[in-house]
């Protein structure tokens, strides 16, 4: 440790010492950080944006079905758990959110076109947190109870259904005898969401509404719960677990949704394969850098040997320098991918390739995610693969025999 | 006590297709404290046997003692501390690291063995009022003259005041003023600190500072003159 002021000075001297070449490979360090850092958070922001959109749509974090109603979302396949018991046990567990609601498909009509749905019927108040529906931007007015007698449409549902606030139509869906359920319902509002695939295929009506159209008393199909974080929901998850017994199946949000989940741990590596790729680009440059700061000085450190300083500390200078390269260009590059995202935080329109997104479950407009866990990746990983490939020449300059590299020509 | 002892030393090089001895069976007795001044022609093998006796460079066969400690076995690491404790080197050109000042590469030695900065500091400060080079400090060796920059390397060699200064040409780069200012320097570190000098040199007026004139020729020692006895 008493060699490190020593070894760090010589090393940040012979660094500046040809400022040209130290500069240009900074610069290319520092856009390869930056490309990393930018590139992740733009992937990260698209990545939220999907499962926050996609939790949105109702997963919440975790889950509570019948076990069966993963296979036959039915109004069969009923929770065992009634209103009143489920409030019992989560009212005051902590959660950020939670609600139980029904819901089962159903087919709505208009004077004149039919649609397949999904007919949610919810408390509006205990969704408020957990629902993709700005109830403040709908058209009309959103669901005001779990009694309300109102259905509120997409509002390209409502183009297909050719019809508008105020008009009327009939929702159809099966009773738990297997008999026809249906009902006429004013529309009271139209909803628009990020993706025109959601307005096409939910409609909202109150909860108690619903329960009594399929004759299913205080009963439910869904309870949905809401934690601090989409990416820990271990805790929620076992609070839930917890409460219930097997007679409800519990799960949390990538495994009702397994696609957004795959996406999670698929953008994880992804992030750490763009940033080795990167780095495999960098590390020709900072090698043969190296290799030239050692070529160029190789009397120099047979003269630091001949004055008694040991293999070990010229190793220790070169790699010293390779770190300080290194440490420079990543802090100019974060600074760089922190400027260049913060004009673009609030949002990025791409509604030019927004088709594209949608297919892939992303919305129009994209919200870059600087997460300090992957800058710390991404540093972390370059100085560590930074420091393996300065090992070579590193190893080379303390490998001289001093009176061979003193009469160096 | 003996300071260095070399026994039937060789060192061969090859040039060429050619083998050029540079040490042939060269043995050589030097006391604690004398002043040895190694003259030969070009190519008679004086600097091969300092760095020899420096441990800079392995002989072919034969043994190489500092003090009690035989070197010629040693690894490279317990050769740079034995150069680092013992030692002081003046060689005769590209002595200085370049992005150090000139008082850096004083303290460069120093800093290795662990001295610490206000010692370093006052100690280096003083070796260049000495050599002449108050106020230079801060200078970098490509802005000093070659005559500077030599006095740098001898500070250097001498200020931490090792058993053992071995110098290669360190006058050559020098006007006969500063070089007799040098000498002066040596010989005072060899009078009061004991300091063993070999001095590698072909300036016949580093001659009259010795105590002891050794003529190499071909690798081995063909004249050896105690100039006290004389």
């Amino acid at each position: 440790m008493r060699m490190l002021p020593i070894l760090t000075r010589l090393a940040w001297r012979y660094l500046w010492r040809n400022h040209r070449r130290t500069l240009i490979m900074t610069g290319a360090i520092a856009i390869g950080a930056w490309a990393m850092i930018f590139m992740t958070a733009l992937s990260r922001g698209m990545v939220d944006q999907m499962i926050h959109d996609g939790i949105s749509i109702l997963p919440g974090h975790v889950q509570l079905h019948n076990p069966e109603y993963i296979d036959d979302p039915s109004i069969l396949n009923r929770v065992a758990l009634d209103d009143g018991q489920l409030a019992e046990r989560f009212d005051d567990a902590g959660f950020i959110a939670w609600a139980s609601r029904v819901k089962v498909p159903a087919i709505v009509t208009s004077e004149r076109e039919s649609r397949g749905v999904t007919l949610l019927g919810i408390d509006p108040a205990a969704e408020e947190n957990l629902s993709f529906v700005n109830y403040g931007e709908v058209e009309g007015r959103f669901l005001d109870g779990p009694d309300d007698s109102g259905i509120v449409l997409g509002a390209k549902l409502a183009n297909t259904l050719e019809t508008e606030v105020g008009k009327r139509v009939v929702l159809m869906s099966q009773d738990p005898d297997n008999d026809i359920a249906d009902r006429g319902f004013r529309v009271v509002g139209l909803f628009r969401a990020s993706m025109p695939a959601y307005e096409d295929g939910f409609v909202f009506v109150g909860k108690h509404t619903a329960q009594k159209m399929l004759r299913i008393g205080a009963a439910t199909t869904e309870v949905v719960f809401l934690g601090d974080d989409y990416r820990n929901v271990e805790p929620v998850f076992e609070k839930v677990v917890a409460a219930v017994d097997d007679s409800v199946l519990v799960r949390r949000w990538y495994e009702v949704d397994t696609y957004l989940g795959t996406m999670l741990r698929v953008m994880d590596g992804f992030v750490l394969i763009w940033v080795v790729v990167i780095f495999l680009a960098l590390s020709f440059g900072l090698v043969n850098t190296l290799v030239m700061a050692v070529f160029e000085r190789v009397r120099e450190i047979g003269l630091m040997m001949a004055l008694g300083m040991k293999p070990g500390a010229i190793l220790g200078q070169i790699i010293i320098e390779s770190m300080l390269l290194l440490a420079v260009g990543l802090a100019i590059g974060d600074l760089l991918a922190w400027l260049s995202i913060q004009p673009i935080k609030d949002g990025l329109d791409i509604s030019a390739v927004a088709k594209g997104m949608e297919m892939m479950g992303a919305s129009s407009v994209l919200y870059p995610k600087l997460y300090l866990q992957d800058v710390v990746l991404a540093n972390v990983v370059v100085m560590t693969l930074g420091f393996f490939a300065s090992l070579s020449p590193a190893w080379r300059a303390s490998r001289y025999e001093p009176v061979e590299a003193i009469t160096k020509v | 006590m003996s300071a260095v002892r070399c026994v039937e030393l060789c060192k061969t090089y090859r040039q060429g297709d050619e083998d050029i001895k540079a040490l042939d069976h060269l043995s050589i007795l030097v006391e604690k404290g004398d002043f040895v001044c190694l003259m030969s022609p070009s190519g008679g093998g004086k600097t091969t046997l300092l760095n020899a006796i420096g441990g800079l460079d392995i002989p072919d066969s034969g043994e190489v003692w500092i003090a009690d400690r035989r070197i010629d076995q040693l690894s490279k690491g317990e050769l740079a501390d034995l150069r680092l404790a013992n030692i002081g080197f003046v060689f005769q050109a590209y002595n200085l690291i370049p992005v150090l000042s000139a008082q850096e590469n004083i303290e460069f030695v120093m800093q290795v063995q662990g001295v610490p900065a206000a010692e370093r500091r006052e100690k280096s400060l003083a070796i260049l009022e000495e050599v002449g080079l108050e106020g230079l400090a801060d200078r970098r060796p490509a802005e000093m003259s070659g005559g500077q920059q030599q006095r740098v390397a001898v500070a250097r060699a001498i200020v931490s005041r090792p058993q053992l200064v071995l110098a290669d040409e360190p006058t050559a780069n020098l006007d006969s003023h500063t070089s007799g200012e040098l000498m002066d320097l040596f010989t005072q570190l060899n009078e009061h600190h004991s300091t063993t000098f070999i001095i590698a040199t072909h300036d016949q007026s580093v001659m009259r500072y010795a105590k002891r004139i050794v003529r190499m020729r071909d690798g081995r020692i063909v004249e050896d003159i105690d100039q006290h006895a004389a």
